[in-house]
């Protein structure tokens, strides 16, 4: 940055001492962020075409590592199981927990009693750990002693009792659950701002044209929520493939039963520090993992904030 | 917002009927949130033969021994103690390098400062966990593992995005007179910050704190990585350590998870409005 010449030499000191002013409010930050994220970020990229012999790097590898993710036993029938889990995380948690929120938020829009304390309420787990969450489940969902068989007993039902988290059939699911339980309110918060923001006329003009509830929920306030729907939908989605405390805690690091509950992030970690078959970290394999999941998330989220802003500038 | 919407709808069947099951159905919800940390919290009170005989019942006799062992025996202390320096430290440094950045790229026109910012916001949507490969063996270079060290340079580093887009807009907003009817007093560019602007973005950091400071004290992925040594680990490893132990202690366990979840549920409770706002500040407008 050179200043103009004829600027007076008292501006050209005062610009200069400005600017070494912002240098150093920028810094720290940039340092902080660079060091400890853009340049880490950067290199788990790089790291996925070498070769590692324990946390030790190798040679130039190409693409042998993402080969053997894909290909060869037994990552390839591990990354296979684990993404239709993450797949199967991501469906079902949008059809369960954000159906169930939009319901809530749609119960609570309007002049409904109490909608306040309500959305406090059902927002509250979504400040606890997950780790928490996820033992306070484990111990509710015990075949034996857990509330859960005993409520299903209590109500009746017994013959549904079973060890929920035991059996490779539910034991993904009764995660997909629990963890709904903790977010719901999350999107309940969003989408409930969202149908706020909506003027009154609009919902008052459908209904003087005579349109019922259901219609008015499907034909306005749903469009004009896209915005909202499609922030859900992308935090959803990283969520789903960044899944890792609920099922480590819950399931152990290999995804118990037999593997039923083990998804990418799981998978990710056993590569990288704890081995999925060996014993031995396979930090290339490990970083394979990490640069699909980190484009996994990348395009989706990308495609999201590009339809987002298309749709703003079209008003 | 101009008319109440219930005149129209009175021609419709039942708006009572209606609101009745709206009312139904938030309360059937509203059960099966609270009810699970009702149970937490009866059941901590419990023997743990209490709890297997009759789990859904209110406790005979209070069993406050159950914390007193937990304080004790079970290193919570410890970790309670390590989950609180962390997260304090992560958070200074976090506002300490944000602030004065979110400022210089707010409030100074300059050559490279639309790049600047983007170059922090790409960091916003990637999950900084993807990276632990590399964080680990740098960790271990710089001679950092196994200390708090390690968790508050990542913590603090992977709350800048959000941290300096949230703080930034805000100081966007704040109008330019101020700065310079306080340069004309004589402030610095650093009194401008400190003395002029900073007490105007207080809800906008506060904003910032909350959505920072609930998933560094909840977080359990790095510590798992970084932490081996008992004595250093923060309240959701040290968790998974007492589990282990205590398998089937199923009174102690409640406890244990009861003392985990308060801080935070307590604080909640007071601050709801200011938790809910802050935590979905990334998804919400305003």
């Amino acid at each position: 940055m050179s200043a103009p010449p004829a600027a007076p030499r008292r501006g050209f000191s005062y610009r200069t001492a400005r600017m070494c002013w912002v240098a150093a409010f920028l810094a720290p930050a940039l340092i902080l962020f660079t060091a400890f994220v853009a340049y880490p970020i950067v290199t788990a990229m790089a790291y996925s075409v070498y070769r590692w012999d324990g946390i030790v790097r190798r040679g130039f590898a190409g693409w042998a590592n993402f080969q053997r993710l894909l290909t060869q036993y037994p990552y390839r029938e591990r990354t296979a199981e684990a993404f239709w889990h993450n797949v199967w995380t991501f469906v079902l948690t949008m059809i369960v927990q954000n159906g169930v929120a939009l319901v809530l938020a749609a119960l609570l829009a309007g002049r409904t009693w109490g909608a306040r304390v309500y959305r406090a309420i059902f927002f509250m787990p979504v400040v606890l750990s997950l780790v928490v969450v996820g033992f306070l489940w484990e111990l509710f969902l015990n075949p034996v002693w857990g509330a859960v068989n005993k409520l299903l007993v209590l109500a009746g039902l017994g013959a549904f009792a079973r060890p929920w988290l035991g059996d490779t059939r539910t034991a993904l699911v009764a995660l997909i659950l629990v963890n709904a339980w903790r977010w719901v309110g999350f999107p309940t918060v969003v989408f409930l701002a969202g149908m706020q923001a909506i003027p009154e006329e609009y919902l008052e003009a459908a209904r003087l044209d005579g349109a019922g509830s259901g219609a008015v929920f499907r034909r306005i306030v749903l469009p004009l929520l896209a915005p909202q729907v499609n922030i859900v939908v992308i935090l959803t989605f990283i969520g789903a493939f960044n899944w890792f405390e609920l099922p480590y805690v819950m399931q152990g690091v290999t995804g118990e039963p037999y593997h039923a509950t083990d998804v990418l992030g799981l998978l990710f970690y056993r590569a990288a520090f704890g081995a999925v078959d060996t014993g031995n970290p396979d930090v290339g394999v490990g970083s394979a993992i990490a640069v699909v999941m980190f484009l996994l998330i990348l395009i989706t989220s990308s495609a999201g904030a590009l339809y987002l802003r298309r749709r703003e500038v079209e008003g | 917002m101009t008319t109440a919407p219930w005149p129209k709808a009175v021609r419709r069947p039942g708006p009572v009927v209606r609101s009745a099951l709206a009312q139904a159905l938030l309360g059937a919800n509203a059960l099966l949130v609270v009810l699970p940390m009702i149970f937490m919290v009866l059941s901590s009170l419990k023997t743990t033969r209490e709890i297997f005989r009759d789990p859904f019942g209110v406790p005979a006799a209070l069993r406050w021994d159950n914390y007193a062992q937990l304080w004790s025996a079970a290193h919570f202390a410890v970790y309670f103690r390590n989950s609180v320096v962390v997260t304090v430290l992560s958070m200074a440094l976090l506002l300490v390098t944000g602030t004065p950045a979110a400022y210089a790229l707010g409030r100074y026109a300059f050559r490279g400062n639309d790049l600047i910012f983007l170059y922090f916001l790409s960091g916003i949507m990637v999950p900084i966990r993807l990276a632990v490969i590399p964080l680990f063996i740098m960790m271990r270079d710089l001679r950092l593992l196994d200390t708090f060290g390690s968790l508050v340079l990542v913590y603090a580093a992977s709350g800048l995005p959000s941290t300096v887009f949230i703080l930034t807009g805000f100081f966007r907003g704040l109008p330019q007179d101020l700065d310079n009817a306080a340069r004309i007093d004589g402030a610095g560019e650093f009194g401008i910050l400190w003395r002029v602007l900073l007490p105007l973005v207080r809800p906008a950091l506060a904003i910032v704190t909350v959505y920072n400071i609930i998933p560094i004290w909840n977080d359990f992925f790095f510590p798992l990585v970084f932490i081996h040594q008992d004595a250093l680990k923060t309240l959701p490893l040290g968790l998974t350590v007492f589990f282990g132990e205590y398998q089937t202690n199923w009174a102690l366990l409640f406890a244990g998870l009861t003392l985990a979840a308060a801080p935070v549920l307590l604080l909640y409770i007071v601050l709801s409005r200011q938790f809910i706002k802050g935590l979905t500040a990334g998804a919400i407008k305003g």
